[in-house]
């Protein structure tokens, strides 16, 4: 070739880069929606937000709904229940963040701040509800409920992780408390999650 | 295709000919299948042919259940009851498809553990060896994806469990394991994907065997000594070798046959040992089965995958160091996957000249540990996550990656290897007598 000498971007460098650069873009434009198409559906998008009765609820009983393919517990606490979560140190905690989406990222995880306030209560005092999405924060088991587990809260049978009252993780390989997710009284009876 | 010194096919009808001249496909066929094979290859070379065969039964008993099938989370459980109870012989395929998994694993593992006793994984064969593991790695991808398609409770949990293994994956692990789900848990979307996967993936693995087999008739089997075939001349590799056909196919059948008998005996009489009686319970996404286990050929890993818990030392160490960015789940994920890892740079981490641990004799005891250690790991898989089970199942794991990282690189310099024969000739005469070898002798009786 002419240019086998000349170290200058030629005329033939431009049109390889060109070309490759050109094949790089499309090439990436083609496969995107291949990778795309198995992000969430437009349905399943939709689903996003439930309404929930929870008239028939009693205190030391819980419900559980399925709420974006995943199962929620809504539990009524007793005054013992609050009592045991309200007696653990802080530093007890292997986790020490509330995980409540409804209040700062950062909270400390009291049980003030883990309970769902029902309407007309005083912010900041501690509710006997408390609703968190039902997977554990391990690999993604539904942990038993109804005072299981060594820490009387719920106990994941999958890989041994005990949550105590307030539904924090105590003991076992999961990192995080369960999570409270968005969620308010909408009234007295309704709940609304997301 | 290089390799071992051997006659190639010569046509020599007019059609032959003329077939030959225009696609070489005769040759191939006849090269592959004439390829000049050690002669003193023991029982434990037989697993490859076992392992062809898995393939093809998985493939042909696949197509014809997924003629059957609804991938559907409304209709799945019921397609495959209504396989078993109306279609006609459909228990039976079902049952085959089933067990026929099992043995696949089943003789995949012996074939695994077969290449790291004789070295076979030793240059030249690094690459047989890497696609060797590429090929169980699908395997397990096909397998676990499979196993989702019947939507029982295991079926379910299990898809749960290990999708949730890539949410583990700081910061984009949430993103990856909505993106491989289709949503935010497993359901129909997760259903139809892994249908059509695993439809794909036995396809994948048949194109990836070929590659194997082409690999190891470039190198050339390995054999029992670990000794080269000699290539110096036609005749000379004759001494060493047999051409496959007939001689392995036959033995080969044989001992096919033989393990076939043990398969029937398995698919007729007891075809739901190895399963779960939950995975006969429909799927349901708020109730969690009381035990979830994998399938038993997962077990070695998922015993590695929950071993470490967030108060082992080494787990606590990763935390502090990366500031939680490595917290006990995501190590535990790390952990099962550097498992695989570990064994797929085999090659490089075994830093002994002699290729089989026949002729090695601290060797031999560290291998057969590990083959101890291996079944220790399958038995705490299986085990409820708590108390003593859980530190088995940490030292049996430390064992793992001690063999491959520590034990494996250092027996190569300390360890003083026994006299390997000059040639394969000479130990196959050695085991057999001196029958055969000379080109005036007949064949051994």
């Amino acid at each position: 070739m002419s240019h086998a000498d000349d170290h200058e971007g030629t005329r033939r460098d431009f049109l390889y880069f060109t070309t490759a650069g050109t094949g790089v873009v499309v090439g990436g434009a083609a496969v995107w929606p291949l990778i795309n198409q198995m992000n969430p559906s437009a349905d399943v998008q939709a689903l996003s937000s439930i309404q929930v009765d929870v008239s028939g609820v009693e205190p030391g009983t819980q419900l559980t709904v399925k709420w974006l393919g995943k199962p929620v517990f809504i539990r009524r606490r007793t005054q013992e229940e609050i009592d045991e979560a309200n007696a653990v140190e802080m530093s007890e905690l292997p986790d020490p963040n509330a995980r409540n989406a409804n209040i700062s990222s950062d909270a400390p995880a009291t049980d003030v701040n883990r309970g769902l306030l029902p309407p007309g209560a005083e912010p900041g005092t501690d509710s006997e509800w408390l609703v968190m999405i039902g997977v554990c924060t391990h690999l993604g088991c539904v942990p038993l409920g109804d005072g299981a587990g060594e820490f009387h809260g719920w106990f994941c049978p999958c890989h041994g992780s005990h949550y105590d009252t307030s539904g924090r993780i105590r003991k076992g390989p999961a990192p995080e408390n369960l999570p409270v997710p968005v969620a308010e009284f909408v009234n007295e009876t309704t709940i609304k999650l997301g | 295709m290089s390799g071992i010194p051997h006659d190639h096919y010569e046509p020599k009808s007019p059609t032959t000919k003329w077939v030959e001249s225009r696609l070489p496909v005769i040759g191939l066929i006849y090269d592959t299948l004439m390829i000049p094979t050690p002669k003193n290859l023991n029982w434990w070379w037989i697993w490859g042919i076992v392992l062809a065969f898995c393939l093809a039964l998985q493939i042909v008993t696949g197509i014809v259940l997924v003629m059957h099938y609804t991938p559907h989370v409304d209709l799945a459980f019921a397609s495959i009851e209504h396989i078993m109870r109306n279609v006609n012989g459909g228990h039976m395929l079902r049952y085959l498809h089933m067990n026929g998994a099992s043995l696949f694993f089943f003789a995949v593992y012996i074939h695994i553990f077969r290449g790291l006793f004789y070295g076979s994984y030793k240059a030249p064969r690094e690459i047989t060896w890497i696609i060797g593991m590429l090929i169980y790695l699908l395997m397990m991808a096909t397998a676990f994806m499979g196993y989702v398609l019947p939507w029982g409770q295991m079926s379910f949990w299990g898809a749960t469990v290990i999708t949730g293994l890539f949410g583990a994956i700081p910061f984009i692990g949430e993103g990856i394991q909505t993106w491989l789900l289709g949503g935010p848990a497993v359901d129909n979307a997760t259903l139809n994907r892994f249908f059509s996967l695993h439809y794909l993936l036995p396809f994948v693995i048949a194109g990836l065997v070929i590659v194997h087999i082409w690999a190891f008739h470039t190198t050339g089997n390995n054999n029992p000594t670990g000794v080269e075939v000699r290539r110096g001349s036609k005749a000379e590799a004759e001494k060493d070798t047999l051409p496959f056909w007939p001689y392995f196919v036959i033995k080969d059948l044989f001992a096919l046959a033989v393990i076939l008998v043990i398969f029937f005996a398995v698919v007729g009489f007891m075809p739901n040992y190895l399963g779960h009686p939950d995975n006969y319970i429909e799927a349901n996404a708020l109730a969690t089965p009381a035990h979830i286990v994998p399938e038993w050929y997962f077990l070695p890993f998922y015993a590695i995958l929950r071993a470490f818990t967030s108060d082992v030392w080494v787990v606590i160490i990763a935390e502090t160091l990366t500031g939680g960015i490595i917290d006990a789940k995501f190590f535990g994920v790390l952990a099962m996957f550097g498992a695989i890892l570990v064994m797929a740079l085999v090659p490089w981490l075994d830093t002994s000249n002699v290729r089989s641990g026949r002729y090695r004799p601290s060797f031999k005891w560290w291998y057969r540990l590990l083959v101890v250690d291996f079944v220790v790991l399958m038995w705490c898989g299986a085990q409820p996550a708590e108390g003593i089970y859980g530190t088995i199942a940490l030292i049996a794991t430390t064992y793992w990656f001690g063999y491959f990282l520590v034990i494996l690189p250092l027996l190569g310099v300390l360890e003083k290897p026994l006299p390997q024969p000059e040639t394969i000739e000479e130990d196959f005469n050695a085991h057999y007598g001196k029958a055969d070898g000379s080109a005036e002798a007949t064949p051994a009786e």
